[in-house]
C-alpha cells in the first residue's frame, strides 16, 4: 500500500515537472502527452490575460516614456508651447477598479530579463548578465544607461525580471484562500461542492447581497457559503468521497495526514472551471486560483532596491536583493538536484527551503517562521515590512507629509508678545522666505531686499524668473540680478514682522494645535510665545519644541488668517468657554492686586504704562488707588458682569468697574468662568485678546513690583501646632494598633462581602486617611494666609492645600491600586520590618512631611508609588493615542448638514439633531444658551 | 407562572414607538433619505419585542436628555 502511494506521488510529480517544462516553453512536443482536455482549458485560461498584457502593459509603458521625452523637450522651449501641452491632458473618470492576481504569463511578458545566477557582480565590479543586478533591470549608477529603455539614472523607472522556479511554491499571502478553495472543491473533479442546479441560485444570492448592501456583504456571504461547504464529504458532481484537509502553518497542507505538494494543489486548481471560481470571488480572466501557487517569480527592478556604496568603497546590497539572492541560489540547487536525479528527500528539503525563502521574501514576520536575518542578527525588511506599519510606505511616505518653508526649535515664554504673535529667532528669519511678486509699484521696495542680499536682514535669498527658473542671490550675482528684475519676477524675501505663520505643537490633537500667529523677529535662538496660549498647544517650557510654517501663496495666507488665527480659536468648541486665559503669575498677580493692594497714583500709572496702557483717564483722581480700580482700567466702560470667586464670594463688575470680589482662576483662567466668555461675546475676538493680554501682563508686572516667591519658610508652623499634628498622628497609630489587636483576637466586625483581613485593611486606611486629612486641616487653618504659597493656592495659580500639608505636616499613605503597599518580600514590604507586620509604617504610611524629611523606608515607599504612576502614564499615553487615532479616523467625514442632521460621507444619518439638542457649543456659554440674558440684552 | 420582565415598562428604557406607514413616509420625506440611510435596530432588541415590529418598520425613540429635555431618534428594524 505504502509503495503504491509513493509511486503514485512520483507519477504525479513527474507529471507536474512536465508541466513546468512546458512553461519553460522548450518542450512543445511533450504537450501532446497531456490530456487533450487540460490543454484546451489551459489555453483558454491563459489566452485572455495574454491579450490584455500584450495590448496594454508594454504599450502604455512605451507610450509613457515617449510622452515624457516629448514633455521634456517642450519645457526647455518657450512658454506658449507649455500652455499647449497642458491642454493635451486627457481627463478620465475612474469607473471601477479591479484587483487581480498576476498571471505567470504576464510576469514573463513584463519581464525584461530572466535571472539565472545568484552572483551580482563580476571581478571588475560590473553587473553580471542574468544576475540580480542585471543592467536590463534598470540603472542605479550615475553615468550608465539602461539596457532596456536606454534612459539615464532617475529617468529609467526600472524593469522587472523573472525567475523560473524549479518546483511550484505556495504564495504566503494566499494561503487562507487556497485552503478554502481546496476544502470546498472536489479532490477528484475539482468542482465546487455544490450541485450543478444550485450554483446559479448561489450566484443570485451573492449578486443580490452586493446590490443591496455593497461589496462587503458579498464577501460575508461568500465566507458563509464556504464554511458550509467544508463539512460536505461527498462530491455532488462525481460522487467522490472527500478527505479532510488540514494546514500546518504557515504553508504546508495535508490531506488525511498525508502531505499535498504544491504541484498537486496546482493541478487540482487548474481543473477548476471558471464558473466555480466566481463563487469564491475569483473572477477569471482577472484571476485564476492556480496563479496563487507560484511557478514563476517576478524580480523587482533594481531601482526599488538600490545598493549603497559605503565609505570604504564596499557595496552594501538592499535587503530585498539579499533575499532574492537566497531564492535564486536555492532554486539553482533545486534544479541541479532534480536534473541529477538526487534522492527525493534531498529534493524535498531544498523545496522546503525554497518555500521558506519565498515566504519570507513576501513577509518576514510570519508567525510560525523564524524571520530571515542579516549577519548582524537584525531581521531583513522584505516586501510586507516595506508597506506595513508606521514606518511603512503607506503611513510614512504616502500619508506622511513633509514640507519646506518650516522651522522647529525649542520654545520659551515672552509675556510681552501679543497673544497672536510668535517670536522668531533672527537665524530662522534669514532662512525662511516669503515670495513676493514684483509689479511696477513695489519694484523699488523689493529691490531693497535684493540689494541687502541673503546675509543682511531684511534681504532676499532667491529670485524666480517668469519662466520658473530659480536663482540664488549671492554677492557675485547681486548686481546682475538687480538689473534684471522687472514686473513678473518673484522675490523670496526674508521673513519679516507681521508675516503670517502657522504655529504647531505635537501631538496635534485638536484644531487649536495649529494656529496662525504674526511673526515678530527677535534676537535669541528660541521660538517665543505668550504663555497664555500654552494651554491650547498644551505646551510648557521644559524643553518643548514647536514647528513654524510659512504659507507661500495669497490663498494660503488668507486661509491661515481666516481659519487659524488665534483670535478665531478663543472659544473652545468642546465646552464653549475661553480656552486661553491667564496662567500662573497672571492669576496670582491679579489676585493680589484686586484683593488687597493699595498703590500710590504714581505706582499705579507706572504699573499701567508698563502693561502698555496710555490712557489713564479711568483712574480715579486720588492719591491712594486700590488694586480693583487699577484692574478696572483694563475693562471696557460699558461692561457688566456677575460671577463667583473660588471661595464663593460674589464678583461684580458694573459699568466697567470691579466693585466687589477679586480676580482668581475662576474668572481669569482658561476653561473656567464666564468673564472672558462674556467679554468675547460683547466686544469680539480682537478686543478679547487685547484685554486678556493686558490683564495677563498686569498680573505679571504687579508681581515684578511686589516681589513674589515661594519659600521654605512658607511651610513653617508654630511649635504648638507641630505638637498637635504629631498628637493626631500618634493617636491614629494607636487606633491602628488597637484595630490590629482586635483582628488578631478575632473580635473585628467584618464588613458585608469582605473577609476579615480586607475589613482590617479598609479600617486602617480609613483611620490613616482621616488622620492625614486632619493634619491637612490644621495646616490650612494655621498657615500664614499672606504667605506666597497660600496666595498661589488660594488664587488657583499653582498648587493646593494638600501640597502644602504634605510639605508642612504629613505626606500620608502611599497607595498602590487602592490598597496599602504590599509588594516586596514574602510577608513583608521591606527588610526593615518583621514578617506579618501590619503597622502603618510597614505598609507605606509616611508620617513625616517633606520639609522635616523622610526616613529611609518612607522614602522608599514614596519611590515605589512614584515609579508605579510613572509606569502607568508611560503605558497609558500610547494606548490612548491609538484610541484617539481610531476615533478621528472613524469620524473624520461626519458633518452637520443644513437640516441639522449629522451624516457620514454616504449621507447616512448618524444623529437626527446634532448632539441631541442641536447646540453649536462654540457659540454657547459652557454648552448653555442663556435665554434670559438674550431677552435682557434685546430689551424686550 | 413565570414572571415576565417587561422591558418597555422599565424606567431606564426610553419610549419606543412603532410608526405607521404614513408617519414613516413622512419621516423619510422630511430627511430626504431611504431606509438604508437610517440607523438600525435589530428586530430582536429587547426594547421592541413587545412592538411586534417587522424588518423595514420605523421605530421612533423618545429619550430623556439632560440638555434637550427630550430628544427624538429613529431607527429601522432589521434582521439580526
Ligand atoms: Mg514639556
Ligand atoms: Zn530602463
Ligand atoms: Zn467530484
Amino acid at each position: 500500500m505504502a509503495k503504491e502511494t509513493k509511486d503514485k506521488e512520483k507519477a504525479k510529480e513527474s507529471k507536474a515537472e512536465e508541466k513546468l517544462e512546458e512553461v519553460k516553453e522548450e518542450t512543445e512536443e511533450k504537450k501532446a502527452e497531456e490530456t487533450q482536455k487540460e490543454e484546451a482549458a489551459e489555453e483558454k485560461k491563459e489566452k485572455e490575460p495574454e491579450k490584455e498584457t500584450k495590448e496594454e502593459k508594454p504599450g502604455t509603458a512605451a507610450e509613457e516614456t515617449q510622452k515624457e521625452e516629448a514633455a521634456e523637450e517642450k519645457t526647455e522651449k518657450t512658454k506658449p508651447e507649455k500652455m499647449e501641452l497642458q491642454e493635451q491632458y486627457i481627463y478620465k473618470q475612474v469607473n471601477s477598479i479591479v484587483f487581480s492576481v498576476l498571471p505567470p504569463k504576464t510576469i514573463k511578458d513584463m519581464a525584461s530579463a530572466k535571472i539565472v545566477t545568484p552572483e551580482l557582480y563580476d571581478k571588475e565590479g560590473y553587473p553580471v548578465d542574468g544576475g540580480l543586478m542585471d543592467i536590463r533591470l534598470g540603472v542605479i549608477d550615475p553615468g550608465l544607461r539602461c539596457k532596456t529603455c536606454g534612459s539615464k539614472l532617475k529617468e529609467c523607472i526600472g524593469h522587472f525580471g523573472y525567475i523560473e522556479l524549479a518546483r511550484p511554491v505556495m504564495h504566503i499571502k494566499f494561503i487562507a484562500l487556497l485552503l478554502n478553495l481546496l476544502k470546498s472543491t472536489c479532490r477528484d473533479c475539482s468542482r465546487i461542492l455544490i450541485p450543478q442546479n444550485k450554483i446559479e441560485k448561489y450566484k443570485e444570492i451573492l449578486d443580490a447581497a452586493e446590490k443591496e448592501k455593497g461589496l462587503e456583504e458579498r464577501r460575508n456571504k461568500i465566507k458563509e457559503i464556504i464554511t458550509n461547504l467544508k463539512t460536505i464529504n461527498k462530491c455532488p458532481h462525481c460522487k467522490a468521497r472527500q478527505q479532510k484537509i488540514t494546514i500546518e502553518k504557515p504553508t504546508t497542507l495535508f490531506e488525511n495526514e498525508k502531505r499535498i505538494t504544491p504541484i498537486e494543489i496546482r493541478t487540482r486548481l487548474e481543473k477548476m472551471p471558471d464558473e466555480d471560481c466566481e463563487l469564491f470571488g475569483i473572477i477569471p480572466p482577472h484571476a485564476r486560483p492556480e496563479w496563487m501557487v507560484l511557478t514563476i517569480l517576478p524580480i523587482p527592478p533594481v531601482t526599488m532596491r538600490p545598493s549603497i556604496t559605503l565609505e570604504s568603497g564596499e557595496r552594501s546590497e538592499d535587503d530585498l536583493t539579499h533575499k532574492m539572492g537566497d531564492i535564486v541560489r536555492i532554486n539553482q540547487r533545486l534544479f541541479e538536484n532534480i536534473n541529477a536525479g538526487a534522492p527525493e528527500i534531498i529534493v524535498e528539503d531544498l523545496w522546503d527551503l525554497l518555500q521558506y525563502h519565498i515566504t519570507t521574501f513576501f513577509d518576514n514576520a510570519v508567525a510560525q517562521l523564524p524571520p530571515a536575518r542579516h549577519r548582524s542578527g537584525q531581521p531583513l525588511k522584505t516586501l510586507t515590512e516595506r508597506i506595513k506599519s508606521k514606518e511603512g510606505r503607506i503611513r510614512h511616505n504616502l500619508a506622511g507629509k513633509r514640507t519646506n518653508f518650516c522651522a522647529r526649535t525649542v520654545i520659551s515664554p515672552d509675556p510681552m508678545l501679543k497673544l497672536n504673535e510668535v517670536g522668531v529667532p533672527m537665524v530662522i528669519a534669514l532662512k525662511l522666505t516669503v515670495p513676493e511678486r514684483v509689479n511696477e509699484w513695489n519694484l523699488a521696495y523689493l529691490k531693497k531686499f535684493v540689494e541687502n542680499g541673503s546675509d543682511k536682514y531684511p534681504g532676499a535669498n532667491y529670485i524666480i524668473r517668469p519662466d520658473g527658473k530659480k536663482k540664488k542671490i549671492t554677492d557675485e550675482t547681486k548686481e546682475a540680478t538687480l538689473e534684471e528684475i522687472q514686473p513678473g519676477y518673484i522675490i523670496e524675501r526674508h521673513l519679516m514682522d507681521g508675516d503670517r505663520a502657522i504655529f504647531n505643537r505635537q501631538p496635534s490633537l485638536h484644531r487649536m494645535s495649529m494656529m496662525c500667529h504674526k511673526v515678530k523677529v527677535l534676537p535669541g535662538k528660541t521660538l517665543r510665545l505668550n504663555p497664555a496660549v500654552c494651554h491650547p498647544y498644551n505646551a510648557d517650557f521644559d524643553g518643548d519644541e514647536m514647528n513654524l510654517h510659512i504659507p507661500q501663496t495669497e490663498e494660503g495666507r488668507a486661509e491661515a488668517e481666516i481659519l487659524l488665527e488665534v483670535q478665531n480659536q478663543l472659544i473652545s468648541l468642546r465646552y464653549g468657554l475661553s480656552i486661553i486665559g491667564c496662567v500662573q503669575d497672571g492669576i496670582s498677580g491679579n489676585y493680589l492686586l484686586t484683593k488687597e493692594l493699595v498703590l500710590s497714583r504714581q505706582e499705579a500709572i507706572d504699573l499701567l504704562s508698563s502693561v502698555g496702557i496710555e490712557d489713564f483717564s479711568k483712574l480715579p483722581k486720588k492719591e491712594k488707588i486700590h488694586g480693583k480700580e487699577i484692574f478696572s482700567v483694563l475693562i471696557p466702560d460699558d461692561f457688566n458682569f456677575t460671577g463667583k470667586t473660588r471661595s464663593g464670594e460674589e464678583v461684580v463688575i458694573k459699568d466697567g468697574k470691579l466693585i466687589s470680589g477679586h480676580m482668581d482662576r475662576n474668572n481669569l483662567g482658561e476653561g473656567s468662568g464666564l468673564l472672558l466668555r462674556n467679554i468675547h461675546k460683547k466686544y469680539g475676538k480682537h478686543a478679547t485678546i487685547e484685554i486678556l493680554g493686558n490683564i495677563f501682563r498686569l498680573g505679571i508686572f504687579v508681581l515684578f513690583k511686589h516681589g513674589f516667591t515661594t519659600a521654605v519658610s512658607d511651610t513653617d508652623l508654630p511649635e504648638g501646632i507641630r505638637i498637635k499634628i504629631n498628637e493626631t498622628l500618634e493617636n491614629a497609630k494607636k487606633e491602628v494598633v488597637s484595630l490590629i489587636g482586635l483582628y488578631y483576637d478575632n473580635k473585628l466586625e467584618t464588613f458585608p462581602g469582605k473577609t476579615l483581613r480586607e475589613t482590617l485593611e479598609l479600617r486602617i486606611l480609613e483611620v490613616l486617611n482621616k488622620a492625614r486629612n486632619e493634619t491637612g486641616k490644621i495646616v490650612a487653618n494655621e498657615a500664614d494666609k499672606s504667605s506666597h504659597t497660600m496666595i498661589m493656592a488660594d488664587s488657583g495659580a499653582r498648587g493646593n492645600l494638600l501640597n502644602l500639608a504634605q510639605m508642612a505636616a504629613c505626606v500620608g499613605q502611599q497607595a498602590m491600586g487602592g490598597k496599602r503597599v504590599e509588594k516586596g518580600f514574602t510577608g513583608r514590604t521591606l527588610s526593615s520590618f518583621k514578617k506579618g507586620d501590619l503597622s502603618p509604617e510597614a505598609h507605606g504610611f509616611i508620617s513625616n512631611g517633606f520639609k522635616t524629611g523622610l526616613t529611609p523606608y518612607e522614602f522608599f515607599f514614596g519611590a515605589i508609588t512614584g515609579r508605579d504612576s510613572l509606569m502607568d502614564t508611560a503605558l497609558r499615553t500610547p494606548k490612548s493615542g491609538y484610541l484617539y487615532r481610531r476615533l478621528t479616523n472613524a469620524m473624520q467625514d461626519l458633518k452637520v448638514e443644513y437640516d441639522h442632521t449629522v451624516r457620514d460621507a454616504a449621507q447616512k444619518i448618524i444623529q437626527f439633531d446634532y448632539g441631541e439638542d442641536g447646540v453649536d457649543v462654540s457659540k454657547s456659554e459652557n454648552g448653555i444658551i442663556n435665554i434670559k440674558r438674550i431677552i435682557k440684552t434685546i430689551g424686550v | 407562572m413565570k414572571k415576565q420582565f417587561k422591558t418597555d415598562k422599565h424606567s431606564l428604557i426610553p419610549k419606543h414607538l412603532k410608526l405607521n406607514e404614513k408617519e414613516k413616509q413622512k419621516i423619510l420625506e422630511q430627511y430626504n433619505i431611504s431606509l438604508n440611510g437610517l440607523p438600525r435596530i435589530p428586530k430582536t432588541d429587547a426594547a421592541i419585542v413587545s412592538l411586534n415590529a417587522k424588518p423595514g418598520d420605523l421605530i421612533k425613540i423618545i429619550r430623556k436628555s439632560p440638555t434637550a429635555n427630550e430628544s427624538v431618534f429613529y431607527r429601522v428594524v432589521v434582521n439580526v
